[in-house]
């Protein structure tokens, strides 16, 4: 096979256990996609070949003794730079972090290491996961692989293009207003992210605690549910972690969703919405309907309207405090040109920040400073209170919502980065879900102006298994998972 | 709107955050632009509503003190701008 990275995971993982096909070939077979692709796309931060073939080899040891067999076993993947990986560096596409090497791994690491997957490098992102669009990087812009002048979404934008330009077979991305989700949409593959405490945040560098989550993305939602298996679970060193016991999540993959009460909230079709991808979205959700789902469409969520307001005062407030330890004295960029204290600080952050951190640093600030503290903070968390009250209310009446994952189709480069309310904007359809700490998936769901719309599936919380279903059944019965962008 | 000059050297200040002239003129716009936009939350009656702080209902978690295997001071001090010894070097915090 000539085109072996294009398979996915359940495909090679079957090719790897007949012994038709090793670790290192596909290993290599990455790696040479990448150098073919990625100086167009930009997707990779670093890569680690020798790393990786030394990973593969002792997967291909493992797979012809037979031990350790687990789905992912010699399988390789991209990291977004936000995720700690042992002797590895970990930017967070910022220069102040430009040359951080990690001591340890984040658990989700263990987690795959743990089942000998091989890891390729590391992806571009938004500084800090901070933006929807990945050209807030401070190395270079990730480009969507469907149309090099447009943005692959953000901030996980390094982890979805490589997935859709087919420089690894999986990634790892994460998710704190949409970051896994608008990116997944606008580069047509799958992305997840999990219910708040389902995945360990251990070893992701901190934006805004209360709504990080680290998710996969894929080719697939087959793929999905085998990265989520691989990931999910309490972890000691994540106190935030939910105790709850991790199910199969490949046994939710079944072709059936007759009599699954589906919710469409009417406040998702919001103001400034393409009419093409209103057009996808209604085809997508009459094939739901076709495959059996109730489908209502005369659902509502009246504080969605709030939503953007409520996740730009709380996670800047929140990155505001997480940020505070990038003060040149433990690790990271520091100004060493004076003796003062406090202006080595000062410069350390102006010279290692980009502009967005900067700018949510000081907007966090504000909203946490005297004075404001209720007027703002403490208001959004009211606020938030009630939109997640008025998620649950509706989780009685429906097992899902569907929505799209972004009003729009991938933008060109550019043309939002000057004006930071219109690339807020872009993260309407999915930040609601981080408020609420529910699980949602982004699939491929159709094209407009040839360009991908993604479809949102929102679950219960800790519904995953109800979303992986939902999304497989959608997927059985389309193609669009398959249509590849032309590089 | 504007933020005034002295609003943005106030907040740069309380999170130690050296700012160019440029920055300080483009946030003092920005920054009101944006919190003009928070208004609207204004409009929610939250009276008697608890402050949401996460998404699920997790109290306090406990676990045992237990000794276990730490770093090793090498690891610790691997990405150190300054060292001295063990210890991370800093400047005088009292002249």
């Amino acid at each position: 096979m000539d085109e072996l990275y294009r398979l996915t995971i359940h495909q090679a993982c079957q090719l790897l256990r007949q012994g038709s096909l090793s670790s290192a070939e596909l290993t290599s077979a990455c790696f040479k996609r990448i150098e073919q692709v990625d100086n167009k796309i930009h997707a990779c931060v670093t890569i680690c070949p020798d790393i990786a073939l030394e990973q593969a080899r002792e997967a291909d040891r493992l797979i012809r003794s037979g031990e350790n067999l687990d789905p992912l076993t010699g399988i390789p993947a991209l990291i977004k730079d936000n995720i700690s990986t042992k002797g590895i560096k970990t930017t967070c596409s910022s220069k102040m972090l430009q040359n951080f090497v990690p001591p340890y791994d984040a658990t989700v690491i263990r987690h795959l290491k743990a089942r000998n997957v091989v890891i390729l490098g590391k992806t571009n992102m938004d500084e800090f996961a901070m933006g929807s669009s990945t050209e807030n990087s401070a190395f270079f812009p990730t480009r969507n692989p469907w149309d090099l002048s447009r943005v692959p979404g953000g901030s996980s934008g390094g982890s979805a293009a490589a997935i859709a330009a087919d420089e690894a077979v999986y990634a790892l991305g994460s998710d704190t207003g949409g970051s896994i989700r608008q990116p997944a949409g606008f580069c047509n593959v799958v992305g997840l992210k999990p219910t708040y405490g389902r995945v360990s945040r251990f070893g992701l560098v901190a934006f805004a605690s209360s709504l990080d989550q680290i998710g996969p993305i894929t080719k697939n939602v087959t793929d999905c549910a085998l990265v989520l298996n691989a990931i999910a679970g309490s972890d000691p060193n994540d106190s935030t972690t939910a105790p709850y016991p991790t199910p199969d999540y490949t046994r939710a993959l079944i072709p059936e969703i007759k009599n699954l009460r589906l919710g469409v909230p009417r406040e998702y079709f919001v103001e400034g919405m393409q009419q093409e991808v209103r057009t996808a979205l209604e085809i997508a959700i009459r094939k739901l309907e076709e495959l059996g789902a109730k489908v209502d469409t005369d659902v509502s969520l009246p504080h969605t309207r709030y939503a953007l307001a409520v996740y730009y005062i709380i996670a800047p407030s929140e990155a505001s405090a997480n940020l505070a330890r990038y003060d040149g004295v433990k690790y990271g960029y520091s100004y060493q040109e004076t003796d003062n204290m406090w202006e080595a600080m000062e410069k350390t952050k102006q010279n290692g920040f980009g502009p967005e951190v900067k700018r949510r640093i000081m907007l966090g600030t504000y909203a946490l400073s005297a004075g404001y503290y209720d007027a703002y903070y403490l208001k959004a968390q009211k606020v938030r209170t009630l939109i997640k009250n008025e998620f649950d209310q509706v989780f009685q009446k429906y097992d899902a919502l569907i929505t799209p994952t972004s009003p729009t189709v991938p933008f060109k480069l550019g043309e939002r980065i000057d004006d930071p309310l219109q690339m807020y904007l872009s993260d309407v359809c999915t930040l609601p879900v981080n408020i609420a700490g529910l699980p949602a998936i982004s699939i491929p769901a159709g094209f407009a102006h040839s360009l991908p719309v993604g479809m949102q599936i929102i679950g219960k919380p800790f519904g995953e298994e109800t979303i992986l279903r939902i999304a497989f059944t959608y997927e059985q019965a389309t193609e669009w998972h398959k249509r590849k962008p032309e590089i | 709107m504007k933020l005034r000059r002295e609003e943005v050297l106030h907040l740069a200040r309380l999170v130690r955050l050296g700012l160019s002239e440029e920055e300080i003129e483009k946030f003092s716009v920005q920054l009101s632009n944006i919190l003009e936009n928070f208004e609207i939350l204004k409009q929610v009656d939250t009276t008697n509503l608890p402050p949401m702080t996460q998404s699920i209902a997790l109290q306090n978690v406990f676990r045992e003190d237990e000794p276990s295997p730490s770093y090793h001071p090498e690891e610790v001090l691997a990405n150190a701008p300054q060292r001295e010894g063990n210890y991370f070097k800093i400047r005088a915090v009292l002249e």
